[in-house]
Order: C-alpha cells, then sequence, then structure tokens
C-alpha cells in the first residue's frame, strides 16, 4: 500500500501550501478559419474554439473532483490571429477579437490567448492590420490575451516592431484609463516566444502545432517556499536538491493531469509547463521563497543568483517528471500578482533596474510592471528593446507586460484585484531614449546565433 | 477505480466506524487501512475500490465531506493515481 506519509504530504501541499494545476490550456488551431470575407472567418473562428472546446471547462472540473486537485483556470489558445489576416480584405480586424470573446464566453473560459502577430523579422500586411487593431481590441475585450513576437535569438531584434510596440502600449493605457489601465495587462511583446506556452497573457498555439492540444501549467510557490523553509540553514547544494525533489513531485502531478485531460477531450499531449506562478494570495509567492534562503527583502543583492538557483532547480526537478516540458518552465516574477514583490516594491527594495537583470535568469521577463502614464512611448520602447536584448543575447525566452498608468505617477498604485492584484508604480529613468528607437530597421542576430 | 481516503483531525470515538459505514452504504469496498495517532492527531488512511459503488465519485466525495464536517476532521477522497505518479518513479 501506499505510504502513509506521502499521501498526507501531498494532501498538505493541497489544502495548506497553494499547490494547483494553473491552467489546462487547450491549443487549437485556427488554419482552416482563413478566408477572404471578415464576417465568415469570425464566424468560423466562433465555431471552431465553441466545438473543439465545448467539454474543457466540464472535463476539467471532472478531474478536479476525482483527482482532489483543484485546476484553477481552463483556458484557450489559438494560431496567432495575423496570419487569418493576410487574406483578409477588410482594412478593421476588430471583429475576430470580437469573435474570440464570445466564444470565450460561451464555452466558459476566462481567457483566450492568440489575438498574437509573429513580427521578429518583419511585417506582413495582415501582420500591421493586426497591430494596429490590439490597443481598441484590449479595450473593447476582457477574455481576449495578445502578444507579440519582436524577437528571436535566429532573426535578431525587429527594432521598428519594438517602436510600434511601445506606442501600442501607450494606446493600451490610454484607452483603459478608465479601468486603471488595465489593457495592457492583456499585452505581452516576446523575444523568443514559446509556441506551446499554457500561461497567459502571453499563449498562443504555435504553427508547429497540431490541430489541437493540451498544455498544462502547473504552479506551486508555496510548496516550494514550505519546503525551503523545512530544509533551514542547509548548504546551496542541499537547497537545489530540496528544490528540484519537490518540482519533480509537483510536475509529476501536471504530466497526470495533463495525460488525463488529453485523453478525454480526444486532443494530443502537448506539454507540461513547470512555472512558479505566484498569486496575491499570502504564501503564493516567489519573492517570499528567495527570502526565506537568506534575503532580508527581495530586490537586495543576492537576488539574482537566488533566482538563478531556484529557476534552474525547478526545470531539472521538472524535466525529469514529464515526457514532454516545454512552455516557459521556470519561476515567474510578476510584480502585481507577487505579495513579497509588491512588497518590496513599495519600499523601493525592488527597482526596475534589478527586475531586469533577475529577468536574465528567470523564466520569463518583466511582468506587471507599474509605470508613470506620462512615460514617453519611446521609453517603453526601450525598457522592451532592453529586455528584449537579454534574450536574444542569451539564447531564452524574455517578455514585457509593462503598464504606463494612466494619469497616475510614482507613490500611486494601480489595483486589479483577483489574479493579477495591484501594483506600485515604478520610476523610470528620465534620460531620453527618443532618437535611439527612432533609428528603426533591424538589430542583427548574435553571433551564436550562426549555429550551423 | 481505486481511490485512497484520508481522515485527519482530533481524534473521537466513533471515526472509523462512521466512515466504514458511510462507505458500505454507497457499496464501496475497503481494500486496506493504515490509522495512526500523530502528535495527538487522528490520521487514516484506507484504499478504497469504487468499480461498484452506487453514487458517482463527486458525490461520495460530498457525503464524506459532510461527515467530516460533522465529526470535526478533514475527509479527503482521491484517486489513487494521484499518489503513485506523485511519490514513485
Amino acid at each position: 500500500m501506499l505510504n502513509t506519509f506521502d499521501i498526507l504530504e501531498t494532501i498538505k501541499m493541497i489544502e495548506e501550501e497553494h499547490l494547483d494545476i494553473r491552467t489546462v490550456t487547450m491549443g487549437i488551431s485556427l488554419r482552416d478559419c482563413a478566408g477572404e470575407d471578415i464576417d465568415r472567418v469570425a464566424g468560423k473562428i466562433y465555431d471552431k474554439i465553441c466545438t473543439r472546446a465545448e467539454k474543457l471547462v466540464a472535463v476539467g472540473e471532472e478531474i478536479e473532483r476525482e483527482y482532489g486537485i483543484p485546476i484553477v483556470n481552463k483556458r484557450v489558445s489559438v494560431t496567432p490571429v495575423s496570419l487569418l489576416c493576410d487574406a483578409i480584405t477588410a482594412e478593421d480586424v476588430e471583429p475576430l477579437a470580437h469573435a474570440l470573446e464570445r466564444a470565450a464566453r460561451e464555452v466558459g473560459i476566462n481567457y483566450v490567448g492568440g489575438y498574437s502577430a509573429l513580427v521578429h523579422k518583419g511585417f506582413t500586411s495582415g501582420d500591421r492590420k493586426l497591430l494596429s487593431s490590439i490597443p481598441s481590441a484590449m479595450a473593447n475585450t476582457d477574455r481576449v490575451c495578445s502578444s507579440i513576437n519582436v524577437a528571436t535569438t535566429r532573426a535578431g531584434i525587429n527594432m521598428d516592431a519594438v517602436k510600434m510596440c511601445g506606442e501600442i502600449v501607450k494606446k493600451c493605457a490610454e484607452l483603459t484609463a478608465d479601468r486603471e489601465s488595465v489593457g495592457c495587462s492583456k499585452l505581452v511583446v516576446f523575444a523568443n516566444a514559446p509556441e506551446d506556452n499554457p500561461f497567459m497573457a502571453g499563449a498562443f498555439h504555435g504553427v508547429g502545432e497540431a490541430e489541437c492540444a493540451i498544455n498544462v501549467g502547473v504552479s506551486g510557490p508555496g510548496v516550494v517556499l514550505a519546503a525551503v523553509k523545512r530544509a533551514g540553514a542547509c548548504s546551496f547544494t542541499e537547497l537545489a536538491e530540496t528544490i528540484k525533489r519537490t518540482a519533480f513531485k509537483i510536475t509529476r502531478m501536471g504530466q497526470l493531469v495533463a495525460a488525463e485531460s488529453c485523453k478525454r477531450l480526444g486532443a494530443e499531449f502537448g506539454i507540461v509547463d513547470l512555472s512558479l506562478a505566484p498569486t496575491p494570495a499570502v504564501g503564493d509567492s516567489v519573492a517570499d521563497v528567495l527570502e526565506a534562503m537568506g534575503l532580508g527583502t527581495v530586490g537586495t543583492h543576492g537576488t539574482t543568483a537566488a533566482l538563478a538557483l531556484l529557476n534552474d532547480a525547478v526545470k531539472k526537478g521538472g524535466v525529469m517528471a514529464s515526457s514532454h516540458v516545454g512552455g516557459l518552465s521556470g519561476a515567474f516574477i510578476p510584480v502585481s500578482e507577487d505579495s513579497g514583490m509588491i512588497a518590496a516594491a513599495r519600499t523601493g527594495a525592488l527597482t526596475l533596474d534589478k527586475l531586469e537583470a533577475m529577468t536574465a535568469v528567470c523564466s520569463v521577463g518583466l511582468d506587471m510592471i507599474a509605470v508613470p502614464g506620462d512615460t514617453p512611448a519611446s521609453t517603453i520602447s526601450a525598457i522592451i528593446a532592453d529586455e528584449i536584448s537579454i534574450g536574444v543575447v542569451n539564447n531564452k525566452t524574455t517578455a514585457v507586460r509593462i503598464i504606463p498608468a494612466a494619469g497616475k505617477t510614482v507613490g500611486d498604485e494601480v489595483s486589479y484585484g483577483g489574479l493579477f492584484g495591484s501594483a506600485p508604480i515604478m520610476p523610470v529613468h528620465d534620460g531620453s531614449s527618443e532618437a535611439f528607437i527612432a533609428r528603426g530597421g533591424r538589430i542583427p542576430a548574435p553571433i551564436h546565433s550562426q549555429r550551423n | 477505480m481505486r481511490a485512497v481516503i484520508t481522515v485527519v483531525g482530533k481524534d473521537t470515538v466513533g471515526i472509523i466506524a462512521k466512515v466504514t459505514d458511510l462507505l458500505s452504504k454507497n457499496k464501496v469496498n475497503v481494500m486496506d487501512i493504515s490509522q495512526s495517532i500523530l502528535q495527538e492527531m487522528f490520521a487514516m488512511v484506507m484504499l478504497v475500490d469504487i468499480s461498484d459503488a452506487s453514487v458517482q465519485f463527486g458525490e461520495l466525495s460530498k457525503q464524506l465531506d459532510a461527515l467530516g464536517d460533522s465529526l470535526g476532521v478533514k475527509i479527503h477522497a482521491m484517486h489513487e493515481d494521484i499518489f503513485t505518479s506523485m511519490h514513485t518513479i
């Protein structure tokens, strides 16, 4: 029979340490929805999602009941919508976002990702149509998430796209000024975007993916925190080992839920993504894990090293536990969604510059960071350019989800409630980046991209 | 399908009797029981077979939840696979 200790450990992880499946995300290909007439395309998109994801929520809840594991979100990601925009004759493609919104409401999911464009090397006419519609689409929908891939290690950085992204982010903030600029929280700018990421707002169903695939995102900062605390004042070798073992157990659960979901939904097994994704709940914080390692506050000297150890140990434990690991897998550091990060940002211990350094070793990037509403678009673009360069040169995914909160300045806060939490406005540097961003063109791919 | 039922809480008279009574009424076969008192906390783990159960798993969980509330203990019923996948390679 099973070991009593093991059984009680699992129950404790779920009951007291916030262990959960953060998301079961169904990736759906929309490639067969292409056409010239926008109304027909919108209709096909709606029908396809409603048919394919009809049982997603019901099956998720069924698994949740049977296995006793909370599945917090059931979501859908789709083929980057810009691919459908090329053939469409209409100039305004926003109706496609509304089709996604209607489908999300119909199947009962809180987010659908994929109002996206991959423009790391250049734009097609469809990409341009989609990009210009993003601000208004984000303002007029609640459940649609958008992402823009502006660079890859192989292609370099499309600085025209980076410039445009600064302007799009600003416009998203302005159009949703009455709602704490919430439009920006649904928009991610990527370098090396993964095509199988189950986490919002950056999820989309890549062009190399199957017709329909299930990607599962597992979380558990609370479980890792408890394990680190139990490990006490051990050496780094032992600390890394403890985190690896914990990550292994958590990912095994994700693997089981992913396999079961695929069987019941008739979809391909995509990947399991073990990412320590914090929530604003106390005890579910990545910052707390870093502080439990011995830091007085997150953001102080040693934070980057602590995060590097955490991210690597999580990956190593996860890789062993699942047949296919993918997505982002590692540790997320979204400021507004992590109670420890919020506290450190409020006291000024955690700055934008330190966060940028941390993103060089974590799995994502500058995430859910609020900056003054009067920050120029060129400065937003420059922040994006810095972050994207880290990803391109280090051959990893980096991303920016930044909120230039309209009408707010340092000392104010934005507050969304729920999973998005709240964030103090962080100061940005005053020096202008205008002339730098105005250059346009592409930053060439780094030398180590030449691997053939 | 086999499930693991755990009962954790302050020890009182008749916990095992009441849980097994509920299970037998729902035609759930108990295959193994292990019980211990950890730091004054009652901890029981049961492996049960619910293939011939007269109710759906969700309904059984609900009944066990309610019983747990009335006894002042926490009762969980979970699919056996969750534990084997997490704790064995």
